[in-house]
């Protein structure tokens, strides 16, 4: 980082950026670098052996099986949610869209057992499905009510400004050139709000990548059956199996930035879409 | 002339005009949006204080002046004062020198500051065993100095502090960017001192976010469990957090005590949102809902 020419009016740049750098360093930076350096430890087969064994597999296609389940359902019902909280008027829309925000506020252990008193055998929503042989809670149908509930603001949140500030003569253009409700909302609506409806969907799926308090209630955490990476990475943790835990964590980081590349990316995409506009 | 309000705000349409649905797809939308929500926001929030009241009164509040609760308690106002306090400080900082300054790689800057909301709680609370653990790059150094900071409360400070880093800069910095700098180069100017440049200048015009920040901040460091719990002894009494001990609670099969605690949090959640939402309709955030994706608490 070079200083520019320009003549400083306003003085502390050195001591704030000096103690931006020093504060980064100490509580992200060389965490963060010891994990890899951790890993980097590891020749390519213990590598291998941490992140490809039978559990581990098993732990990742059922983290991302779930997740893109869960992100799926949130896509369509957070633009859902979205659409009817800006288009509609109804008693109560101000306390739903306040309360939409309650995944993100609520700490993970509260929603985990909260939701896993609902949706146990005997819980207010479980009791409708014990009769047909349905167990929610300590299956992955389990993992997946967690993830959806973690997962529902993202979506709503980034589709709820766009629609917001429709431009709604496009609508109103639509539908005098003879074009249904349903054509308009397909055609011309739809390909609007899709950067941010991908953006939410990408956030979404994310962070149900790396979930772990909510989950670890709900799920009966079972290696090969109901067991996610961040379980297993726990639970390496807790066997002292340092290594293998960073092997996991590394490849989940690597996944998260890549995600966030694309979220970035996304999303500078969705402004220069609503500039054209 | 007045276009007609339908045009103008759509929200208000109650007439089916070319740009609104049929009665009955309204209806049928709003059905299944409300019944979404409140399967998945409304059943669990009730759900909480149904469960913390589920063995009298008399247990809830046994559970909340019980000395293992208190000491969770405890133990949680002091990280978060910490954790919240130095993020704080450092926020500030940052937003000074990334938005009153001209300098390279300043946008590789911001996104190194966004990086903890990456990175998932159980990896963040793993990255500092990594540096402080026995196994880790201080922990021999460390054990032979008999510091234990793994397993015990600096372990659960640090942790905290990753996983709340992002916040205040984050709600500092586009704020400060839009604000510019000519008024404070006017104080200069005018012959104030750089520290009376900030406390009577830019501080006045960033407390709303400011404390926008503090307020996400401290719902996180209160809340978070992921991290927290991979640093923590478990141990109760000593190094458990309120979500801990929740978990212990949960586990020892006190589930009314676990909800009693929880509760507690819940109303520090519904707190947060509703102050989050004033603070938005106030208009005094830059940035409403961007939180990255593990920004939430």
């Amino acid at each position: 980082m070079r200083f520019s020419n320009q003549r400083k009016v306003l003085p502390g740049f050195r001591f704030t950026l000096g103690y931006t750098l020093l504060y980064l360093g100490l509580i992200v930076l060389i965490p963060l670098a010891a994990t890899f350096a951790k890993t980097a430890e590891l020749s390519w087969g213990q590598f291998w052996h941490a992140v490809a064994s039978p559990d581990a597999v098993s732990a990742f296609r059922l983290s991302f099986g779930i997740s893109l389940m869960a992100a799926l359902v949130n896509l369509v019902f957070g633009l859902l949610v979205a659409w009817v909280l800006v288009r509609y008027q109804f008693w109560g829309r101000r306390l739903m869209d306040a309360l939409v925000d309650l995944p993100f506020a609520l700490p993970t252990a509260v929603a985990g057992i909260s939701l896993t008193a609902i949706y146990a055998q005997n819980g207010w929503v479980g009791r409708w499905f014990a009769p047909f042989g349905i167990q929610i809670f300590y299956t992955s149908l389990g993992i997946f009510v967690a993830l959806t509930f973690i997962g529902l603001p993202f979506v709503v949140r980034t589709v709820q400004p766009v629609l917001e500030d429709f431009d709604i003569e496009i609508e109103e253009a639509a539908a005098s050139l003879g074009a249904s409700r349903w054509k308009t909302f397909w055609r011309v609506i739809l390909p609007m709000v899709m950067p941010a409806l991908l953006t939410g969907f990408a956030l979404a799926f994310a962070r149900a990548l790396g979930e772990y308090g909510s989950v670890v209630f709900i799920s009966s955490n079972i290696p090969l059956k109901t067991q996610i990476i961040p379980l297993l990475i726990m639970n390496k943790l807790n066997q002292f199996d340092y290594a293998g835990a960073s092997a996991l964590a590394v490849v989940m980081l690597v996944v998260s930035f890549v995600m966030l590349f694309v979220i970035n990316y996304l999303q500078w995409r969705s402004s220069r879409h609503n500039a054209h506009s | 002339m007045q276009p007609p309000s339908a045009i103008n705000t759509p929200r208000r349409i109650r007439r089916r005009g070319p740009t609104s649905e049929p009665l009955l797809v309204r209806w049928l939308l709003m059905f299944i949006a409300l019944a979404f929500m409140g399967l998945f926001l409304v059943v669990p929030l009730v759900a909480v204080f149904v469960n913390a009241f589920g063995q009298g009164v008399g247990h809830y509040f046994g559970t909340l002046t019980d000395r293992f609760t208190l000491s969770s308690i405890k133990l949680t106002l002091l990280t978060a004062v910490i954790s919240v306090s130095s993020n704080c400080i450092f926020g500030v900082a940052a937003a000074w020198a990334i938005t009153k300054f001209d300098f390279r790689l300043k946008n590789f800057l911001i996104t190194l500051i966004d990086l903890p909301f990456a990175v998932s709680p159980v990896i963040s609370g793993m990255v500092i065993v990594m540096v402080f653990g026995a196994q880790g790059w201080f922990g021999p150094w460390l054990i032979a100095h008999n510091v234990r900071i793994i397993y015990a409360v600096p372990g659960i400070i640090l942790a905290t502090t990753f996983v709340t880093f992002p916040f205040v800069a984050r709600e500092l910095i586009p704020l400060m960017q839009a604000q510019g700098r000519t008024e404070e180069e006017a104080a200069r100017a005018l012959g104030a001192s750089g520290w009376h440049t900030f406390w009577r200048v830019t501080l006045p015009n960033i407390k709303w976010g400011l404390l926008y920040g503090v307020i996400l901040c401290n719902a996180r460091a209160m809340g978070e469990f992921g991290a927290v719990s991979v640093v923590s002894g478990h141990v109760q009494g000593k190094t458990d957090t309120m979500p801990l001990q929740i978990e212990a609670l949960y586990q020892n099969y006190d589930t009314a005590g676990a909800f009693a605690v929880a509760s507690v949090l819940t109303c520090l959640a519904l707190v947060t949102i509703v102050l989050k939402a004033w603070a938005e309709k106030k208009g005094a955030v830059s940035r409403p809902a961007d939180w990255g994706i593990f920004g939430g608490v």
